[in-house]
């Protein structure tokens, strides 16, 4: 999933101080972000009572508005959401990058405002703790690492071999991160494919990451 | 063109017991700084590395700083990480110093950004240092670059690698290495030596491999006075292996600095009995000025010509 952090209620308070309105429109997202902790409807709400408060005592006249969607990278569930978008001045997404720009481009004279930092594709590893696992670098490379992957996980994303900075199985550049070369030697061991490190891994095409431009995919069988 | 002479590769072929050292360009365009370094380093040194943003920390770049080391008369090996430029950068400056007359040269992955103080960079690391290797040397002994682009003038180089016998996991370190060897890796320097007898044992390793009849290996070794250093190096530094009876000699010694020579000394003559073993890397951290003390009394100057 994609995994999200609400940015700091100041950051959020100065972004919207920027703006004239009367009316605030907060908007969730019911799939990753929601998964995350971050953009569901729990949290829509909560940040809606903390900014009623701040305008309460700021004495200024503020109605939010709340609401979430299923997902909002989707018009099928953005386009649900056009009389109260039109009810409210502006817009505050909690859903991640993706989610903001998808109403910014079915609502294109709304402010909208993004609520979350699009953190990084993830998986939840304990009670509210996620970690990175992918950076959907568009070509997937995991069948060589026995499914550790080292371009999203090894902090200098190497592909022949650990960098000689490890230490106790940590990553020299925070010791609270596994080092992925370690992880990918002790799981080639384990299957007994040990051996088959010792292939040399060329330098990676990019060109399918967004070092090739912004990426866009067409599935023929589907698209009108 | 310039006239290609590795004058380190020359002596390894004659099978001399090399000696090379370190030098950290400045934070600054003085190149003075550079030529007194160089000045002390004449004459006792077979070959000398100038660090690439060592720990990430924003220095006159490598190659600049070697050539104007080599104008002084000194024997240079440029450093090239993979941290700061990507595969068309470091080809680039691969060309650019074999056209300055430059031989040498040691590909490394590179400290992260984190270490330094622009943490906030971006990283490229669009290569790793087995990659680098095999690029260099395919543009050396193939004439070609990675895109498959064939020059006229290819670059010359001599080229070298990290080891780190004390890094772990231990046998996927060894994996790397021989990657190194059969990328086409020439010579090794190893990071510090302290635990001699480690060292020894990763030796043996090594030779099982016959990595040393590929390749030439120079030792490690860091001259230091300080109790302080080395405290911080068994701590911080990862990948190091400083044992607590080092500390604890330096400790003890009524002059640090001669026990500092002392330990250096004593390293230098355990490693040059090793079997594979064709020589020294000193790299002294803020003491730069200890290296040719310290190679007059392990006995290895004045260094033997070469023709």
């Amino acid at each position: 999933m994609i995994v999200g952090e609400q940015k700091d209620i100041e950051e959020i308070v100065e972004m919207l101080d920027r703006e004239e309105f009367k009316s605030l429109l907060i908007v969730g997202c019911g799939t990753c972000v929601t998964v995350s902790m971050a953009g569901g409807e729990r949290e829509v709400n909560s940040l809606a009572e903390v900014l009623r408060l701040y305008y309460k005592n700021k004495d200024k006249d503020v109605t939010i508005n709340t609401d979430t969607v299923k997902r909002q990278c989707d018009f099928e569930f953005v386009d649900k959401l056009e009389e109260e978008i039109n009810n409210n001045d502006i817009v505050l997404s909690l859903a991640c990058g993706v989610g903001v720009q998808h109403l910014v481009e079915r609502y294109p004279d709304k402010i909208v405002l993004p609520g979350l930092n699009t953190s990084f594709y993830g998986a939840n590893i304990d009670n509210g703790i996620m970690a990175e696992r992918c950076i959907g670098c568009g070509e997937c490379v995991l069948d060589k690492y026995f499914g550790i992957c080292p371009v999203a996980r090894c902090s200098k994303s190497l592909l022949n071999g650990p960098c000689g900075g490890s230490q106790d199985g940590k990553c020299e550049v925070d010791p609270e991160i596994d080092c992925a070369w370690e992880l990918i030697y002790n799981r080639a061991k384990r299957i007994g494919k040990l051996d088959e490190l010792i292939e040399y891994q060329p330098p990676k095409s990019w060109n399918s990451y967004r070092d090739g431009g912004p990426r866009k995919l067409t599935n023929e069988e589907y698209s009108s | 063109m310039a006239e290609y002479i590795s004058n380190l590769e020359k002596r390894l072929k004659a099978g001399q017991f090399v000696v090379c050292s370190e030098m950290g360009p400045p934070i600054g365009a003085d190149p003075n700084f550079i030529r007194k370094k160089a000045e002390k380093l004449k004459g006792y040194v077979d070959g000398v590395n100038v660090t690439d943003n060592q720990t990430a920390i924003v220095r006159m770049s490598s190659i600049a700083a070697a050539k104007i080391a080599a104008d002084e008369g000194l024997e240079m090996i440029i450093q090239v990480t993979a941290r700061d430029r990507n595969r068309i950068g470091i080809q680039s400056d691969i060309l650019g110093a074999s056209s300055l007359g430059l031989r040498n040269v040691l590909c490394l992955t590179g400290d992260h950004q984190i270490f330094g103080m622009d943490e906030e960079a971006k990283n490229v690391f669009d290569m790793d240092s087995v990659e680098l290797i095999k690029t260099i040397n395919d543009m050396v002994n193939k004439g070609i670059l990675l895109n498959g682009k064939e020059m006229e003038v290819p670059p010359k180089m001599f080229i070298g690698g990290a080891a780190n016998p004390f890094a772990d996991p231990f046998e996927m370190q060894m994996i790397k290495m021989q990657k190194k060897v059969n990328a086409g890796v020439q010579f090794f320097q190893t990071q510090a030596i302290y635990n001699i007898e480690k060292f020894e044992y990763w030796m043996e390793e090594v030779r099982k491999l016959g990595l040393h009849e590929k390749s030439y290996i120079l030792a490690g070794i860091l001259p230091t006075r300080s109790v302080k250093a080395l405290r911080m190096m068994k701590k911080h530094v990862a990948g190091m292996d400083v044992p607590e009876e080092i500390i604890e000699r330096m400790e003890k010694a009524d002059d640090r600095k001669a026990e500092g020579v002392k330990m250096a000394v004593e390293t230098i003559e355990r490693v040059k009995e090793i079997e594979g073993v064709s020589g020294v890397h000193l790299m002294p951290v803020a003491w730069e000025e200890i290296t040719p003390i310290v190679i007059e009394k392990a006995g290895l100057y004045p260094r033997p010509e070469v023709d």
